[in-house]
């Protein structure tokens, strides 16, 4: 069996649009993602009167059903109701619903994580509740939930191949697409392979060298 | 035609219920290969061979560089190719989720086992304890409270993810679900019950993993 490289060099061009459609809907879900849980992990904090049990059944409806439910139920069921719209918005949309519930997840774990000391020793010197929170609260929260943040924000971005099932055109759809086409499926899992390497390998270090290094950090504190 | 929402879902029940079956089927096997394949990850992590532990390192970080999705092409496509190996889809659903949870898994019993005071290990040898005696009488006993609660979660990630099995062909509860609707044309409801089953099998073991860790935190 050998590897058909003038086949697979025809292809660079169509998958490199593809790694760009890939980083594109990662890095919008990961944003907007970001700014939901920022409103929710507020919202659960403060314990604001009811809207704090919404936001909890949000987040525990979105974390127990898979993404492909979702994103199936926004771009087959939606148009039912009238709501037509297309696959790439579909898949903001559903990965946005998933991403938020899991980052509220993680912000609400931070801001609980720093230890009650912390408060108390701030309210005996003196600060408002205001500067309580932002010199003492959050940039501990943030510091203690960086590792998990940028974990999930990986598993967004590795995630987006699951939007190739509503004919988003990243690296999976753009594989299945060529399979399809011309049969050359040993080339083109080849690409595909080395692509998933090339794009989250290196991410995927990079966090365990982080987690480490803010392990040995919390020797210090 | 049915003539309500409530009848139309008495009349799909059986099909849906089928489908839920190859669903719970897929994941209950790949939960079974997982938890066995991660206790033998996390065993041999734990031995403090160099040779192994390269190479654990190498499988955990192609199966947390690669989407499981990448990985159920690459296994259905990749099979047939490589190894003139052609197995039925269920199966490759349920080796992708297998070895795909046994990282996961292991990973979590090798640092439930390292997280265990050195002086266990020690003891145990001390006392002429065999290797398989070691890790069944005094390792994982030890590390069990410490695994369990991170594990279920695995568990619900890997009942989650098993619904991608359907874009390769299986006939699971999504499949179901879409031929139902094929002929009534009923997305709304459709999904809504497949949500709510997902929901429905999720949660319990989501909330249970959340109870357990809380109580065992300081033990």
């Amino acid at each position: 069996m050998t590897l058909d490289t003038a086949f697979i060099l025809t292809t660079l061009p169509a998958f490199l649009k593809a790694v760009g459609v890939t980083l594109q809907v990662g890095l919008i879900a990961i944003v907007t993602s970001l700014l939901v849980a920022l409103v929710n992990a507020t919202l659960l904090v403060l314990r604001t009167p009811y809207l704090w049990r919404l936001v909890k059944a949000y987040v525990e409806l979105a974390r127990n059903t898979p993404l492909l439910i979702q994103l199936f139920f926004v771009y087959f069921a939606l148009p039912s109701l009238g709501l037509k719209i297309s696959g790439f918005a579909a898949a903001i949309i559903t990965m946005t619903f998933m991403g938020g519930a899991y980052l509220t997840e993680v912000l609400r774990a931070g801001v609980e994580a720093v230890p009650r000391a912390q408060l108390e020793s701030g309210r005996s010197i003196g600060l408002s509740e205001g500067q309580l929170l932002r010199h003492v609260v959050l940039p501990q929260a943030g510091i203690l939930s960086l590792p998990a943040l940028f974990a999930n924000f990986i598993f967004l971005l590795k995630e987006t191949t699951v939007v190739s099932a509503v004919a988003v055109p990243e690296i999976l759809y753009t594989t299945k697409n060529y399979i399809a086409l011309y049969y050359k499926t040993y080339e083109m899992l080849t690409v595909l392979t080395l692509l998933c390497v090339l794009l989250f390998l290196p991410l995927s270090l990079l966090l365990r060298h982080v987690e480490r290094r803010l392990q040995h950090a919390q020797f210090g504190v | 035609m049915p003539s309500s929402a409530s009848e139309l879902l008495l009349q799909a029940l059986p099909q849906l219920a089928g489908g839920a079956a190859q669903t719970l089927a897929i994941s209950l096997l790949g939960i079974l290969f997982a938890t066995l394949g991660g206790v033998l990850y996390g065993v041999l992590a734990t031995l403090g061979n160099r040779a192994l532990n390269i190479t654990l390192q190498v499988y955990l970080e192609l199966f947390r560089a690669i989407p499981v999705l990448v990985w159920l092409y690459l296994v259905f496509f990749g099979l047939p190719i490589f190894f003139a190996l052609s197995i039925p889809s269920f199966w490759c659903a349920v080796l992708v989720l297998g070895l795909w949870g046994a990282s996961e898994v292991g990973e979590v019993v090798r640092g439930a086992l390292r997280s265990l005071p050195r002086g266990q290990r020690e003891a145990g040898l001390s006392i002429g304890l065999a290797g398989w005696q070691l890790y069944g009488y005094v390792l994982l006993p030890q590390a069990l409270k410490r695994m369990t609660p991170p594990t279920i979660n695995i568990y619900t990630r890997i009942i989650k993810t098993s619904s991608l099995a359907v874009l390769i062909g299986v006939v699971e509860v999504i499949k179901a679900g879409q031929q139902i609707i094929e002929r009534t044309y009923e997305s709304v409801l459709i999904y809504g019950a497949l949500f709510l089953f997902f929901f429905i099998v999720c949660y319990p073991l989501s909330a249970a993993s959340r109870v357990l860790e809380r109580r065992w935190a300081h033990s």
